[in-house]
């Protein structure tokens, strides 16, 4: 018998960092949904605007509330399955403060406007570098950990620990290539249609294996181990871990159905994703079927209450994906809130209620205490439950709601709502549902929090636990004698996450290198020119805004879309889209073809106040916008990056650039001087600012008029008639 | 679309390796047998240290 400790102090932290993480992510959500309805709350403060909260929500609560969650569950499990303490403390120490550090860095970066816009990829790359580090850490613990154990079988769970590691690393390396312009900016090496597909191979994968993959493992732990009870079938577990990590991966292409992507890639997705309903649903039920014969618990015990609920919302929204990812349910569910309801069932229900039940269970083990009080976990439970209800049903009424009056027609052949705000109106009653739903489900957590709290109070100071186990009989001297490298490579845990890390990043780098200069970068449709510099310039405002987390620029090719936007959107179009920025989500319009829609008077006084040019409308206004000067000190290096990835500026229009940026400024200047509403407040403005002696930003230095030039140019290229696509 | 042979070519990747995980977890015997792993995690191996014993929590 050898005897050994667990660390369950590491476990304790990532505990708290969950709870602390999750409360703050949610909170967060909860500021997004108010805005909804108070769309001017928060005026004037730049880095409390929608655009730029939006990804700090969704990267909070995947990686910050759920990523700690993963790493408690697995830390906690994985010595116990495995019979071992973590490999290193010192890298579990690293694992833990490095997670927290790229967590402090996103909630600093993200509001500050500092985003690639690629949903859940959105850190800027020294922090996707930073995230890279950490994860190999947790990577070379983890198998550090499975090559000293003293259990040889390696229990399901493990496995899907394995796969998340393996995939998440991969993923993320691919996804998040990019070239870097300063410090805290880049520009994804992919561009438009390209940039888009492995986007979403890696978006769909973050849900797939940082979701799903790890959750289903602790599953796999925690509900056998809550209910005292083995899994309903430990042969259906194995068929369910390996369908679903052969299938899972070329779900990807489900989120751009009808999109410019190629038809065969967005059928490929359809089929894979149609497939997946079989291996989720097995896990599902194996996860409900584990409680046989346990259901009195169920009734009493509140870990066991929120695992049914998870499971539950596990199989709806695993459901739920292969059914929009049937092309024509997806005409109607993307852009709409009924995606906001699928994500959050698996959200709030899946990742959320399994993590609550995690910690219902862990604390007080690790605590050696008795949870605080039964009654208040019950409380939560019915709160929480009764929120995600709030929440998701009023989102699919909005979804269903939306999607039918955006493709309504007269008999005329006219739009019957052809004022998008309409549609936008028409809703607000179910946004209002969803903050309320919302603020249930926070409210349970920190009811949570307050019984942790006192549980932890009553509790003994967390110490490793002492346990003892055989030794793993080790393999004799003989069988070592004619041992192959390889065979002794997988026995060096250390030795060989280097080398499969280092094989990957070279087969990467061959592979990406020459697609840079592949054909398909080249236009193919001749009319289609790179931005300007000043449009260039807006751009990056309209990513910095995240503009693109309510409006997309995608015009899928169906006949209310067309007469709504105008031509749907081609591939060739996106071809210098460093990043893609066709959006997910229509919060408001599409803007694809905004350009010389509406005079450069309209724009601005849009973007001062929105309520002015469309009354009704919840989009919030951006003072800062119309009032800060346009910082192009990064200019020309953009430029050079942009050559690099493919752009074709030439060594002229780069030294040019300044002057180039001026003359376009200035004439927007001219076509706002044409409002003599502007030009008098402006001119009131300029005097005002000379007599006190202030500094003044004339207008042609102004971000908005950067921002201006992006939105006319855009979709303008192909305006001309017969052009010819690929 | 060139970039589709490097996904292509990355997934085929990942699935390699979990297919050699796979083949190597069932040669090693890992499959064999179905029932008792199932059971086995559901135990802990309580110490027999007297001091860190932990009080007995399961109902």
């Amino acid at each position: 018998m050898q005897q050994f400790y667990y660390d369950n102090k590491i476990v304790k932290n990532f505990l708290y960092a969950t709870i602390f993480w999750g409360i703050i992510g949610m909170t967060v959500g909860l500021m997004l949904a108010f805005l909804f309805i108070f769309p001017s709350y928060m005026e004037g403060i730049s880095w409390l605007s929608f655009g730029r909260l939006r990804p700090l929500h969704t990267n909070a609560v995947i990686f910050a509330f759920v990523g700690n969650a993963i790493f408690a569950g697995v830390y906690y499990s994985m010595q116990r399955l495995l019979k071992a303490r973590m490999y290193s403390d010192l890298l579990s120490k690293i694992n833990f403060w490095g997670w927290q550090l790229i967590i402090v860095s996103a909630a600093i970066t993200l509001p500050l406007g500092y985003t690639s816009t690629k949903e859940y990829a959105e850190l800027e790359w020294p922090i996707d570098i930073a995230i890279t580090l950490v994860w190999v850490v947790f990577g070379i613990n983890m198998i550090g950990t499975i090559l000293k154990r003293r259990e040889r079988h390696l229990y399901v769970a493990i496995w899907f620990y394995l796969a998340t590691f393996v995939t998440i690393a991969v993923l993320h390396i691919f996804n998040s290539l990019a070239l870097p312009v300063s410090g805290l900016k880049s520009y994804s090496v992919y561009a438009g249609v390209q940039d888009a597909l492995v986007q979403w191979w890696y978006g769909h994968n973050a849900v797939a294996f940082f979701l799903t993959t790890p959750f289903l493992g602790l599953m796999y732990y925690f509900v056998p181990k809550a209910a005292n009870r083995p899994v309903y079938s430990y042969k259906l577990s194995i068929v369910h871990f390996w369908s679903l990590i052969f299938i899972y991966i070329w779900a990807g292409p489900h989120h751009l159905l009808y999109s410019a992507l190629p038809d065969w890639a967005q059928n490929l997705g359809v089929v894979f994703s149609i497939m997946l309903l079989m291996p989720s649903w097995g896990g599902m039920i194996n996860g409900l079927l584990t409680l046989r014969g346990a259901w009195d618990k169920v009734r009493t015990d509140p870990v066991l209450k929120f695992m049914v609920v998870a499971i539950t919302g596990y199989g709806m929204a695993t459901f739920e994906g292969p059914l929009l990812s049937i092309k024509s349910i997806n005409a109607i569910g993307h852009y709409t809130d009924w995606i906001i309801a699928h994500v959050h069932v698996g959200a709030l229900a899946w990742n959320g209620f399994l993590t609550f039940g995690m910690i219902y269970w862990m604390v007080p083990r690790i605590f050696k205490t008795k949870l605080y009080s039964t009654k208040l976990a019950n409380t939560h439970f019915w709160i929480g439950t009764l929120g995600i209800i709030m929440y998701a049903l009023p989102m699919y009424v909005a979804g269903f709601t939306q999607a039918l009056m955006w493709k309504e027609f007269n008999p005329d052949g006219t739009l019957v709502y052809g004022n998008f705000l309409e549609t936008v109106s028409q809703i607000i009653p179910m946004y209002w549902m969803r903050a309320i739903g919302g603020s249930m489900y926070i409210v349970g957590a920190f009811i949570m929090l307050y019984n942790v709290v006192k549980t932890v109070k009553s509790g003994s100071k967390v110490e490793d636990e002492h346990a003892e186990a055989p030794a793993l009989s080790r393999i004799k001297k003989g069988r070592l004698v004619g041992e192959g490298w390889h065979t002794w490579l997988e026995r060096k845990p250390v030795q060989l996450t280097i080398l499969a890390t280092i094989a990957i990043l070279i087969g990467g780098v061959v592979q990406i290198v020459p697609t840079i200069m592949v054909k398909s970068n080249i236009p193919t449709i001749s009319s289609v020119k790179p931005y300007t510099p000043l449009e260039l310039e807006g751009r990056d405002l309209y990513i910095r805004e995240g503009c693109v987390g309510c409006h997309s620029q995608m015009i899928r090719p169906f006949r209310s879309e067309v007469a709504r936007y105008g031509e749907y959107s081609k591939a060739g179009e996106f071809v210098y889209d460093h990043p893609f920025l066709w959006g997910s989500k229509r919060t408001g319009p599409d803007l694809h073809r905004i350009g010389g829609k509406y005079s450069d008077s309209w724009h601005l006084n849009h973007m001062t106040d929105p309520q002015s040019t469309s009354p009704g409308s919840i989009m919030p206004s951006y003072q800062w916008i119309i009032d800060d000067a346009l910082d192009a000190s990064d200019l020309e290096r953009k430029m050079r990056v942009m050559v690099k990835l493919g752009v074709p500026y030439s060594e002229e229009e780069i030294t040019n650039a300044r002057a180039h940026m001026k003359e376009q400024a200035l004439k927007i200047v001219d076509n706002l001087y044409q409002d003599p509403a502007f030009a008098e407040s402006y001119e009131a403005d300029k005097k005002e600012a000379l007599a006190n002696g202030e500094s003044f930003v004339p207008m042609n230095e102004r971000e908005i008029v950067a921002l201006i030039a992006y939105l006319q140019r855009l979709g303008t290229d192909i305006k001309v008639k017969d052009t010819e696509t690929e | 679309m060139g970039v589709i042979y490097i996904l292509i070519t990355v997934s085929l990747f990942i699935a390699i390796i979990f297919l050699l995980a796979f083949i190597y977890a069932v040669k090693k015997g890992q499959y064999d047998d179905a029932v008792t792993p199932s059971i086995r995690m559901l135990f802990e191996n309580k110490s027999t240290k007297n001091n860190q014993k932990p009080k007995s929590l399961d109902k």
